[in-house]
């Protein structure tokens, strides 16, 4: 786990851009760092020494000196994928997974990335054919974004290396910004930067002197509504599923440091950390959040758990003001506007890792788009069951038993409780039928955006747009599945696994592994038939049934209790942070342009009176505070563009 | 009365709502939640405002979109409850 930059294309004094672009990301890689340059390549690495802690430096190149790569992940399969190539004859200098990449490419080409099961991006120089190929793992778990000017390509793993390259200017996209105030990230390959561009999940470029080419060599899919199920047996779906995930958490145990767990105590981290607490030779160590609020708060189920399991538990506590004094450094890290404070507390969580002396840790991310555990796949089931009796007085009630933790929807009336889901006039056929309400509700965020931001965006429809990203299998999907991609497909990527997952892990030097995300784990579960996952609104059913045996039954019944923190209520009262009255004071916001002064003023004011806000005004003061951060972080005292120093 | 009444649920849903926005036209007829006005929060803020105002009592039972959903059904609801008793 690494960072790295890099260019294609004739760059003067090209190894002191690339050592200004890895010391822009040397906190991805504290361990050292390495260079190569060649008539029109130039690569940089900063290093986390994980695999082949003596002999896996990088760039590294092959014995011919014509492939060269920077890798920033893990190949989790590179043991056997070792094995096949020395029974090619294939001889090997280091211990490292990154050779293994090399030797794959010298024998397949550019297309060895669909035998890589991993956590990857990368760059490889290939000499022979003057030729940049950069590649990305299929759930998007590492970044990689880019940028063009004129003729040369440069490339690396956090935008903030490629604002070190003369010409490149830190300047908001509006698009985006409409998109991150709609779907809570903008639509990949957009950033939040204008001209800054990210490679998608499970893409290949290819670049070469006057062409560049982009395909995926990977798709998340799923079968037919009306195709027979392959996944009939619900007792032999989970062992399959055990199988798999217990060969998933294996690999995924592999480094030469000790590797630690996330432990949330929800069912998810829960899994992974009783999985791995039984593959950890001297112990499992086992890291959480704790919150003062009761709400947010989750530690009585991380001690059981911590208890059960018999791991070394640490936990860091997120109390009152902890949130904001971390917010400026979680923007400058996540390097976009965010709608949610929910990055912060894992910020926190990872310079607590980092200080017990790891460097690697299992999440049990990625397990609630894979098997269906959100809220959102049981709302859209509820919305659909009353969208079938609009009149019914009875059935909006459901919606109550989805979000017990919102006093604003248990003091509803169903006809109220209907109105808000949609689920009366509904159009069932929308694509976008289970996020609606989520979307519209995000959108009227939107309300704060300046009069100029609006011209500008002249009527731009983010939803529609992501519409236009959806494959042509998708309409032929059962709903449960359609909702599964739009979580995993979009929100996954661009949200969870980068603002809250990598950029905050990454800002501490730590590599975060995902038994959840292992590719033949999400095939085999994209293949289950919907009610495996959600049988009726109990979500993940399929995985509680496979790993019953393994938890308490507190913690293998719970329902699932979304991972949230305190949004606005962390930045008003008593200790107050002078930050957050200056970035949403009228000078600030005014001089940035984007939002309307006054009612950013007014928002201030009712979020610092009623501390219960809701959804709305929560996601509108994180969204426009965290916006006015960036331009302070990015282009410069809080104006909308500026030239990057 | 009726007026009187709407003006001021208006400016508190311009105010509380739009944030002072009035460049968002709101008609009488309007649906605060359609619109994306108001969310389930917001109910319950309206709730609060029409009882600290009009010093009504709004039960359970009539917190529903019919009474509350636009400017239109609110002026009419807060008219019913303050509306002196008829005579028999």
């Amino acid at each position: 786990m690494c960072g790295f930059g890099g260019y294609f294309g004739a760059v003067r004094d090209g190894r002191a851009l690339l050592e200004r672009m890895t010391a822009a990301i040397a906190h991805r890689g504290p361990d050292e760092q390495g260079f190569f340059t060649a008539e029109v390549a130039g690569l940089g690495h900063a290093r986390l020494s994980i695999v082949g802690l003596e002999d896996g430096q990088q760039p590294m190149s092959d014995t011919t000196g014509e492939l060269t790569i920077a890798f920033n992940g893990e190949i989790f399969n590179y043991v056997e994928l070792r094995e096949q190539l020395r029974a090619k004859g294939r001889q090997f200098r280091t211990a490292s997974d990154t050779e293994v990449i090399l030797h794959l490419y010298d024998e397949i080409g550019e297309d060895c990335v669909s035998a890589l099961n991993g956590d990857f991006a990368f760059a490889l120089w290939d000499g022979r054919r003057r030729r940049m190929i950069l590649a990305r793992d299929r759930m998007g778990v590492r970044p990689l974004f880019y940028t063009r000017q004129g003729e040369r390509l440069y490339f690396a793993s956090e935008i903030k290396a490629l604002l070190q390259v003369p010409g490149v200017v830190a300047e908001i996209d509006p698009i985006a910004l409409d998109q991150i105030f709609t779907l809570w990230a903008p639509i990949a390959p957009r950033t939040a930067f204008h001209g800054i561009c990210e490679l998608e999940p499970a893409n290949l470029m290819v670049v070469q002197e006057g062409s560049v080419s982009i395909r995926p060599y990977w798709s998340l899919s799923y079968p037919d509504r009306d195709a027979p199920a392959r996944h009939r047996d619900k007792r032999a779906a989970a062992e399959e599923l055990y199988a798999l995930l217990t060969d998933a958490t294996r690999i995924r145990m592999r480094a030469d440091v000790p590797v630690g767990s996330y432990l949330s105590g929800g069912l998810d981290s829960s899994i992974t950390s009783a999985l791995a607490a039984g593959m950890a030779p001297g112990g499992l160590k086992t890291f959480s959040v704790t919150f003062d609020s009761a709400e947010h708060d989750e530690s009585a189920f991380q001690h059981e758990m911590a208890r059960a399991l018999g791991t070394q538990h640490s936990a860091i506590a997120c109390g009152a003001g902890d949130i904001a004094a971390v917010f400026p450094d979680v923007i400058r890290f996540a390097e976009r506007p965010i709608l949610r404070t929910a990055p912060a507390p894992l910020y926190k969580l990872s310079r607590l890792v980092r200080e017990t002396g790891l460097k690697v840790v299992l999440t049990g991310e990625g397990a609630d788009e894979v098997f269906a555990g959100y809220d959102i796949f049981k709302e859209a089931r509820v919305r659909r069951f009353c969208g079938r009796q609009p009149c019914s007085r009875i059935r909006p009630h459901l919606f109550r038993k989805l979000y017990p933790y919102l006093p604003g929807l248990r003091q509803q009336s169903a006809e109220y409780l209907a109105s808000f889901f949609g689920a009366s006039g509904a159009a069932l056929d929308d694509p976008l039928f289970s996020h609606r309400p989520r979307l519209d509700g995000t959108a009227a965020t939107k309300l704060f955006f300046s009069g100029d931001l609006r011209a500008r965006l002249s009527g731009y429809d983010a939803a529609e747009e992501l519409v236009t990203r959806l494959p042509e299998s998708f309409a032929r999907w059962h709903p449960l599945h359609q909702a599964q991609y739009l979580e995993a497909r979009f929100l996954l990527p661009g949200y969870i696994l980068s603002s809250q997952g990598d950029r905050m892990a990454m800002a501490h030097g730590i590599e975060g592994r995902f038994p959840f995300l292992d590719h033949r784990l999400v095939e085999f579960a994209a293949a289950l038939p919907p009610e495996m996952k959600l049988k009726g609104l109990v979500e993940k059913h399929i995985l509680r049934e496979a790993t019953k045996d393994l938890l308490p039954p507190t913690i293998s019944r719970r329902t699932k209790q979304p991972y949230r923190a305190p949004d606005s209520q962390s930045f008003v009262g008593p200790g107050a942070r002078d930050y957050v009255q200056a970035a949403l004071g009228h000078a600030e916001v005014s001089a940035g342009g984007l939002f309307n002064p006054k009612a950013v003023a007014k928002l201030h004011e009712k979020c610092s009176h009623h501390p219960a806000s809701g959804f709305r005004d929560n996601a509108a003061f994180v969204g426009i505070l965290s916006t006015q951060l960036w331009l302070t972080a990015f282009a410069g005292a809080g104006s909308s563009t500026a030239k990057a120093a | 009365m009726t007026d009187t009444i709407r003006d001021a649920v208006k400016a508190f849903v311009i105010e509380n709502f739009l944030f002072g926005d009035t460049t968002h036209a709101i008609d009488d007829m309007d649906s605060f939640i359609e619109t994306g006005i108001i969310d389930s929060t917001g109910v319950l803020e309206l709730v609060a405002f029409i009882e600290d105002r009009y010093g009504i009592t709004v039960a359970d039972a009539d917190i529903v979109p019919a009474n509350l959903d636009s400017l239109a059904r609110i002026t009419a609801f807060i008219l019913s409850k303050t509306a002196s008793p008829v005579a028999a």
